[in-house]
C-alpha cells in the first residue's frame, strides 16, 4: 500500500475543509497537510449555497442580537458558549474571505452590503448575489493555491479512519482513477465531509452529500449529536428538492397558497405587511415554515402538481431588473428547469430536506472524544445550530470553526510523536481488505439503488416535517432491514479504475447507519423542539426532560444507543420562540 | 440494446415514453478503444440527460461511469459531449432531443479516463499556474476591515468570476484541440478576473503566462468557447481583450527604454 505521511490530514475540501488548510498552512509552513477529497475541490457541496453568510456590520445590530436570534432559533438547544465565539469571529472571517477576494455584493459606496435573512432580527447577511456558496468556495480553493504546503489528494475516496494508540493517526483512502489504496499518515485528522441530506428522498443536496465522515467517525466511537434535527427547507422545487434561496424572501418575496393568500399570517408570524419586515411572515425560520406548509396542506389550501402538493414563492413584484441583479441565479433555475420567467409567474415550491444540523460531537475547540480527531463544518454539531439552524450561519461557521479547527489540530499535530508505521499499515491494511471483499464477494440479488430509494422514502416517512411514534418505528425497523439486506448487496462492476458503483456501494453503507442515528434520535426525542415536532401526545417542549442533546453511539449490528449530554447556558435562559407581532410582544 | 426494467422511480412520472441514449463507453481494464452502447431509458419531459444517465446506472447497467453532482448547473461535474456538443448532462434536456437519439460522449479534446470520464489534470494544473489569488499591493490587516469596492468596480471582474470550471469551452476551443498546451479560454477568463480586480496587483506577475507563444496568441478567434459556455462568462472577450493589452505590451517595450516601466 502507498505510504504518504502528513502532519494533518484533511478529509474534505469543501468551504470547512479548505479554510481549515489554510489555517494549518498559516499556523506553520512546516506542517504538511493532506487535504483528500472524493472530488474536486470546487465540486463540492458548498457551492450550492445560494443566500449568504452572517456577520455582524451594521452599527444598529449587535452581537448580542446575532446571539439571540441564533439561540432563540435554534429552540435553546445551542451551545451558548459556542455560539458567543461563533458571532464574535464571524465579522474578521467574512473580512478575511473579502481580502482573499471573495466578490461580495457592494452599496454604492464601495462597502459590503447585508440583506435580510429569516430569523435575524437585523440585516447582517453577507452575499455574492445568490451564488454566495459558489463565490466562497472558488475564493477558498484559488486561495488555498497559494500553500505550497497543502497537498491535494483530489478524487480520493476515504474508507476509514486508523487508530492507534487511543488517538487517531491517519485515514485510508481509494485512488478513484486506480482503485488503489493509500494510506496517509498524520498525526491529527479533521473531518469537513458536510451533510447527511441524501438519506432522504426529496432534498436540496447534492448527489455526494452521503454522510461519510459521520458515519467513520461515529463507527471509531465518536458520538453522533442531535442528529433528529434535520432542516426542512420551505422553497425547494417540487420532484427534485431543487433550493430557492431564502434571500428570494430576504428580497421580498411572499409565499401564497391556492386562493393567492400569505397563510404564513395564520401560524403566528403575521400580521402581513407589503415590505419584508425582519422575523416577520416570510422572514420567520425554516422549520416555521415548513411547519406551516405541512398544515396548509392538511387543510386543502395548498396547489397540486405533478409531483404533489406545492404553494406559490411570488416574486412579481420585484421586478425583471432586481431580480437578475440579486438572483440571478433563481432566475436562471426557474427558466431552465421550470420554464417559468419568475417576473412574469410564481414560483411553485414546496419544504425539501436541506441540512443536517447535528453531527459528529466536538467540543468548541473542534475536538471530537478521540485525541487527535476534530470535526468542522455541516458533518460536525459544534452547537450553535441547536433545534434550528438560522439561514446563513452555516456558511460563517464554515469559516470561523474551519479556521479553529485547523490551528487546534495543528498543535496536537506538532506535539503528538509519529506513531508505529508498521502496525498503522497493518490496520490500513485490514480496513482495505473489507472494502476489497464488498467489491469481490458482492454477487447478491440487492440492487444498490433499490436499498437506497427504500431508504430514502422511510426516512421522509417516519422523520418528516411532523413525526409519529409508529411511523417512526416503521422507519428504525425499515432501516434495520436494509442494514441486512445490504450484506447481500450487488456491485456489478468489479473493476478498478472510476468504479463509482463500488463507491456508491461504500457510500449507502454510511447512508444507513447515519440514518439509523437520526431514526432512532428522533423517536427518543418525546418532545417537539424546533425542527423535531411530534403529533402523538409531545407536541410541546418538554426542557425538563428534553433540554438535553442526543448522543448516538454506533452498536455494531445492532441498533445505536443513545444517551444524553448537557446543553451549555451562559446568559439566555430558556423562553418563549416567539416571532411576527407576537416576538415583538415577547422583546425579540 | 439493453431493455429498461420499467420500475417505478419515485422523482419521475410514468409518462410510457422511452428514448434511446447512446452512451460512449470505455473501460481502459477490458476496452482496446472506446465504443457506443445504447439504452432504452423511460422519460418524463422535465428530466434531463443526467437524469437519464442515473436511470441507467441504478437500473440498467450499473458500471456506467460518470461525475455529477449538484444537479443545478453550479458544481460543473457534468460536462459531456451530448449530441456532438458540449453541455451540462443537468441542463440539458430530453425533451429536446427526442425523438432522436441522444448521443453522449466524453467532453472532447481531454484524455478519456473511463466512460464518461475525462482526465482533468491539465486543466488543474493550467488553473494552479495562474496564481488565482489576490496578490496584495500592501497586506491589509483585518482590523482595517474590507476594501472599498464600487459595484461598478466589482461589476468589472464579476461575469469572469463567474466561472464553474465545467471546461466547455475547453471543449469547444479548435485551438485547444490542436495545441493542449494553450492556456485556454476557461483559464484565461479567470486570469482575468484577477487583474480586472481592484483589490489585486498581481498583473505583472501573471503577463508572462498571458504574453507566452501558448498564451493568447493561440487562440484564433473563433469564438464557440462563449457559445457553449453555460454561465456567461464569454471567455473570448477576456481572451480578445488580453490580446489586445499583450499587443500594447509588446509595443510598449520596443518603444521604451529598458526597464522604462510606469
Amino acid at each position: 500500500m502507498e505510504i504518504y505521511a502528513a502532519d494533518v490530514a484533511i478529509v474534505g475540501a469543501g468551504g470547512a475543509g479548505l479554510r481549515a488548510a489554510i489555517a494549518v498552512a498559516e499556523a506553520d509552513p512546516a506542517l504538511r497537510i493532506a487535504l483528500i477529497s472524493k472530488v474536486y475541490p470546487m465540486r463540492s457541496h458548498t457551492v450550492a449555497a445560494e443566500g449568504g453568510s452572517a456577520a455582524v456590520v451594521q452599527s444598529q445590530d449587535s452581537l448580542d442580537y446575532h446571539f439571540n436570534d441564533t439561540v432563540g432559533g435554534g429552540d435553546w438547544l445551542c451551545e451558548q458558549d459556542v455560539v458567543e465565539y461563533f458571532v464574535a469571529h464571524c465579522p474578521e472571517e467574512m473580512v478575511q474571505l473579502e481580502h482573499w477576494g471573495c466578490p461580495w455584493s457592494r452599496k454604492p459606496d464601495g462597502h459590503v452590503n447585508v440583506r435580510a435573512f429569516g430569523g435575524m432580527k437585523i440585516e447582517r447577511t453577507w452575499f455574492a448575489a445568490d451564488k454566495t456558496g459558489f463565490h466562497m468556495l472558488h475564493t477558498l480553493f484559488q486561495t488555498s493555491i497559494k500553500y505550497p504546503s497543502i497537498r491535494r489528494f483530489d478524487e480520493h475516496f476515504c474508507i476509514d479512519l486508523v487508530d492507534a494508540d487511543g488517538r487517531v493517526q491517519g485515514i485510508v483512502a481509494i485512488e478513484i482513477r486506480s482503485g488503489r489504496f493509500i494510506l496517509v499518515k498524520a498525526k491529527a485528522v479533521i473531518i469537513a465531509t458536510g451533510g447527511a441530506g441524501r438519506v432522504f428522498r426529496e432534498n436540496t443536496n447534492g448527489g455526494i452529500v452521503t454522510g461519510d465522515g459521520m458515519a467513520l467517525a461515529y463507527r471509531h466511537g465518536v458520538a453522533l449529536r442531535d442528529m433528529e434535527f434535520m432542516q426542512y427547507h420551505p422553497t425547494c422545487m417540487p420532484g427534485t428538492g431543487l433550493l430557492f434561496t431564502e434571500a428570494c424572501r430576504g428580497e421580498g418575496g411572499f409565499l401564497l397558497n391556492k386562493d393567492g393568500y400569505r397563510y404564513l399570517q395564520d401560524y403566528g408570524l403575521g400580521p402581513a405587511q407589503d415590505k419584508p419586515r425582519n422575523k416577520y411572515m416570510e422572514l420567520g425560520p425554516r422549520d416555521r415554515l415548513s411547519q406551516a406548509f405541512w398544515y396548509e396542506q392538511q387543510k386543502g389550501r395548498t396547489l397540486s402538481g405533478p409531483y404533489g402538493a406545492y404553494v406559490d414563492l411570488d416574486l412579481r413584484h420585484l421586478g425583471k431588473a432586481r431580480l437578475l441583479e440579486r438572483l440571478p441565479q433563481i432566475y436562471e433555475m426557474a427558466e431552465t428547469f421550470m420554464g417559468i420567467d419568475p417576473a412574469k409567474q410564481p414560483i411553485p415550491v414546496r419544504p425539501a430536506v436541506h441540512y443536517t444540523m447535528g453531527g459528529i460531537t466536538v467540543d468548541g475547540r473542534c475536538a471530537t472524544s478521540l485525541p487527535g480527531l476534530y470535526a468542522v463544518g455541516e458533518c460536525a454539531s459544534v452547537g450553535i445550530h441547536g433545534a434550528n439552524r438560522l439561514g446563513s450561519n452555516s456558511l460563517a461557521e464554515l469559516c470561523v470553526f474551519g479556521k479553529l479547527a485547523g490551528t487546534e489540530a495543528a498543535s496536537f499535530a506538532k506535539s503528538a510523536p509519529s506513531g508505529d508505521t508498521k502496525s498503522l499499515v497493518a490496520r490500513a491494511a485490514a480496513s482495505q481488505q473489507r472494502i476489497e471483499e464488498l467489491l469481490k464477494n458482492s454477487d447478491g440479488s440487492e440492487r444498490i439503488a433499490t436499498l437506497r430509494k427504500e431508504m430514502a422514502q422511510s426516512m421522509e416517512e417516519g422523520c418528516g416535517i411532523y413525526r409519529l411514534a409508529g411511523s417512526m418505528q416503521a422507519t428504525c425497523d425499515k432501516l434495520m432491514e436494509l442494514r441486512q439486506r445490504f450484506r447481500n448487496i450487488k456491485v456489478e462492476d468489479k473493476s478498478r479504475v472510476w468504479n463509482s458503483n463500488w463507491l456508491m456501494a461504500i457510500e449507502l453503507g454510511y447512508q444507513l447507519e447515519v440514518a439509523q442515528a437520526i431514526a432512532h434520535s428522533a423517536i427518543n426525542r418525546k418532545e417537539s423542539r424546533g425542527a423535531h415536532q411530534r403529533l402523538d401526545g409531545y407536541e410541546k417542549r418538554d426542557d425538563v426532560n428534553y433540554l438535553k442533546h442526543s448522543l448516538a453511539y454506533f452498536n455494531a449490528d445492532a441498533a445505536p444507543r443513545i444517551e444524553y449530554g448537557a446543553v451549555k447556558i451562559t446568559k439566555s435562559q430558556p423562553g418563549i420562540r416567539a416571532y411576527g407581532a407576537a416576538g415583538d410582544a415577547a422583546g425579540h | 440494446m439493453a431493455r429498461p426494467e420499467m420500475q417505478q422511480d419515485t422523482e419521475m412520472p410514468d409518462s410510457g415514453k422511452t428514448i434511446v441514449m447512446d452512451v460512449l463507453r470505455y473501460r481502459p481494464e477490458q476496452d482496446d478503444r472506446p465504443v457506443l452502447q445504447s439504452y432504452e431509458v423511460p422519460f418524463s419531459d422535465d428530466m434531463s440527460v443526467l437524469q437519464g444517465l442515473q436511470y441507467i446506472k441504478d437500473y440498467l447497467d450499473g458500471s456506467l461511469s460518470f461525475r455529477w453532482s449538484c444537479r443545478m448547473a453550479i458544481c460543473g461535474s457534468c460536462g459531456m459531449m451530448i449530441n456532438g456538443r458540449p453541455q451540462l448532462a443537468c441542463k440539458t434536456f430530453l425533451r429536446d432531443i427526442y425523438p432522436e437519439h441522444v448521443r453522449v460522449e466524453a467532453l472532447a479534446h481531454f484524455p478519456i479516463e473511463r466512460d464518461l470520464v475525462i482526465v482533468m489534470d491539465d486543466f488543474i494544473e493550467k488553473l494552479e499556474s495562474i496564481k488565482p489569488y489576490i496578490i496584495e499591493k500592501q497586506p491589509r490587516p483585518l482590523a482595517e476591515g474590507e476594501y472599498l469596492q464600487t459595484p461598478a468596480e466589482r461589476d468589472l471582474y464579476e461575469q469572469f468570476s463567474s466561472c464553474i470550471n465545467c471546461m466547455l469551452c475547453y471543449a469547444a476551443c479548435p485551438q485547444y484541440g490542436l495545441n493542449p498546451k494553450f492556456l485556454g479560454p476557461g483559464i484565461i477568463a479567470l486570469l482575468h478576473r484577477y487583474n480586472l480586480d481592484s483589490r489585486d496587483a498581481g498583473a505583472e506577475q501573471r503577463k508572462p503566462l498571458v504574453n507566452s507563444e501558448d498564451g493568447v496568441y493561440n487562440c484564433t478567434a473563433v469564438g464557440f468557447c462563449s457559445e457553449v459556455c453555460p454561465k456567461l462568462v464569454d471567455p473570448a472577450n477576456a481572451v480578445n481583450v488580453n490580446k489586445m493589452e499583450a499587443a500594447k505590451d509588446y509595443f510598449l517595450r520596443l518603444v521604451r527604454p529598458r526597464g522604462g516601466g510606469k
